[in-house]
């Protein structure tokens, strides 16, 4: 299958009276890796549930960019297989009673995908947790387990377009580097392109080209990854952010 | 008690849970150290044990845990040997705790000034006045700008960063001698992270408590605490200056500190921990 990107044009996400995305306009090229960076609050993470319908676009368009056969729009049944969200909290985002096997078959008798078996197979395997992960539930999983399970859920169905909402944020250091790398793999095999929303300006860095800096639901400034990180920024709030990453510092 | 005693003692602290099918599992296995009035950070994964010895230290643990030490004193005083009633009196009013989510850690269906009181109200006597003056003054120090209106409000009408500071200003109402804070400012965004920071800080400084600071962000504890003490699988595998990250012996640490991404340098994939079993010897 081709690459796909997105395109997003002049998205604004209202909720009543009170406005989330004021407009956000950028574009993800088939096969590369963009990310949102920004506080709580800034929308970073509405931009997301707008792509794939769960917030409301009041304004503005969402289009899939490729090569090819007509791409489908937003909404459709084969506009949500070929872009497919992980969330942030792998304690939250997983039904509690339902085990691995269910949890993976979902989507695929959603999509009315047969040969189930061997999928929910493959995809255990992909994620490097292997079979005997398959009938256990959720609460028999560690916060890194549950996480490639997220992971192995959105994958199944073969998305060319991963949205990745924090997808590391839970998890202790040493694991965010498994599921980071993991994740690296995945996109080099199978040419995704990722759309990863963090506020840890060192992991989007670490796995983004290009990057948008958001607040309170605007545009602030948009970066290449090697500008950030020989800090050429523009914009007041993009250092503020930089400054906050290193640590903290002692008044004197 | 003595003049020179310090503020806290753990010697061979052990925190043990019976599991289910009738073993011992040992969350916490022989911790030490002394605290003066300084900042000590407690550094560590999840399931290492930082937060049952801060826990353990408050009397707060689980009532199935068991709980031995060799000594595990507060200015002297015995706290393992002590009433119920006695860490009771300490709890709040000498050892405060804050917690890691101001969303949970917070009375959801009370005023956010009523709750500060009623820790002034077991501690202290004062008219009903004196204390909504004194929590209004406590809510100033935390730097929040509009204690009149913060005081009526609710939990939920405030922010993350907000409800933080609410909670560091309800534990610090009755003068602690000594606060532990369970990752105070994990749930925040970086910036509004460090502004907690800097309000501790300020605290700490002019208050002179003593600070244990439990966290998982090892970079976060040694730019801000005085001394950092590295956790894993229940014991303390290695002590550390403040700033002194990069002198760090143990593997643990030395691996911590690699997988990391960094800001400026491109390392693909990134290097990972690979656990040893000797360390948990």
């Amino acid at each position: 299958m081709s690459r796909l990107g997105i395109e997003i044009e002049g998205l604004q996400v209202r909720f009543g009276e009170f406005t989330a995305v004021h407009e956000a306009t950028f574009t993800v090229a088939p096969g590369e890796s963009f990310g949102l960076v920004g506080e709580s609050g800034s929308g970073k993470s509405t931009i997301l549930r707008a792509i794939c319908g769960l917030a409301p676009r009041s304004a503005g368009a969402v289009r899939l960019t490729g090569e090819g056969e007509s791409l489908p729009a937003p909404g459709s049944a084969a506009f949500r297989r070929r872009v497919q969200m992980v969330f942030q909290d792998p304690y939250g985002s997983l039904h509690p009673r339902h085990t691995v096997d269910r949890i993976l078959a979902e989507p695929l008798a959603i999509h009315g995908i047969p040969d189930a078996e061997a999928r929910i197979r493959r995809a255990l395997d992909e994620v490097g947790l292997g079979q005997g992960f398959r009938f256990r539930y959720p609460h028999q999983l560690s916060g890194g387990q549950r996480q490639r399970i997220a992971i192995a859920r959105a994958l199944i169905l073969e998305p060319q377009i991963l949205l990745l909402d924090e997808p590391t944020s839970a998890l202790d250091a040493s694991v965010q580097a498994e599921v980071l790398n993991l994740l690296e793999a995945l996109r080099r095999e199978r040419g995704l392109s990722f759309l990863m929303v963090s506020h840890d300006l060192g992991v989007v860095t670490h796995m983004c080209e290009r990057l948008l800096v958001m607040q309170q639901g605007r545009m602030v400034e948009l970066l290449t990854a090697e500008e950030l990180a020989a800090h050429r920024v523009r914009e007041d709030y993009t250092k503020k952010l930089m400054e906050a990453s290193v640590g903290f510092r002692r008044a004197a | 008690m003595s003049a020179t005693s310090p503020l806290l003692e753990v010697d061979d602290l052990r925190v043990s849970f019976p599991t289910r099918d009738g073993g011992v599992f040992e969350a916490v296995r022989g911790v030490s150290f002394t605290l003066g009035q300084e900042r000590l950070g407690i550094v560590g994964e999840s399931g290492s044990g930082k937060s049952q010895t801060g826990r353990a230290i408050l009397g707060l643990s689980a009532p199935e845990a068991r709980i031995s030490a060799k000594r595990l004193a507060f200015k002297g005083r015995d706290l393992l040997g002590a009433s119920k009633a006695e860490r009771r009196a300490l709890r709040g009013g000498s050892i405060a705790m804050v917690l890691q989510d101001p969303k949970y850690s917070l009375n959801p269906v009370m005023r956010i000034g009523a709750q500060i009181e009623e820790t002034l109200n077991v501690h202290t006597k004062l008219s009903a006045r004196q204390a909504r003056e004194r929590v209004l003054q406590a809510l100033t120090d935390v730097a929040i700008n509009d204690p009149e209106r913060v005081y009526k409000l609710y939990p939920h009408e405030v922010s993350g960063g907000m409800g933080q500071r609410v909670m560091i200003a309800m534990m610090l109402i009755a003068e602690p001698q000594l606060l532990i804070a369970d990752e105070p400012t994990s749930a925040l965004d970086v910036t509004v992270q460090l502004q907690v920071l800097s309000i501790l800080d300020k605290l700490v400084k002019e208050r002179g408590m003593g600070l244990i600071f439990v966290s998982h962000d090892l970079r976060l504890v040694s730019s801000f605490c005085d001394r950092v003490l590295v956790m894993y699988a229940g014991k303390v595998v290695e002590e550390l200056r403040s700033g002194a990250l990069h002198e760090a012996k143990h593997p643990y640490t030395q691996g911590l500190l690699n997988c990391l991404p960094r800001l400026g340098e491109s390392r693909h994939p990134l290097p990972t921990l690979d656990r040893q079993e000797s360390w948990k010897l």
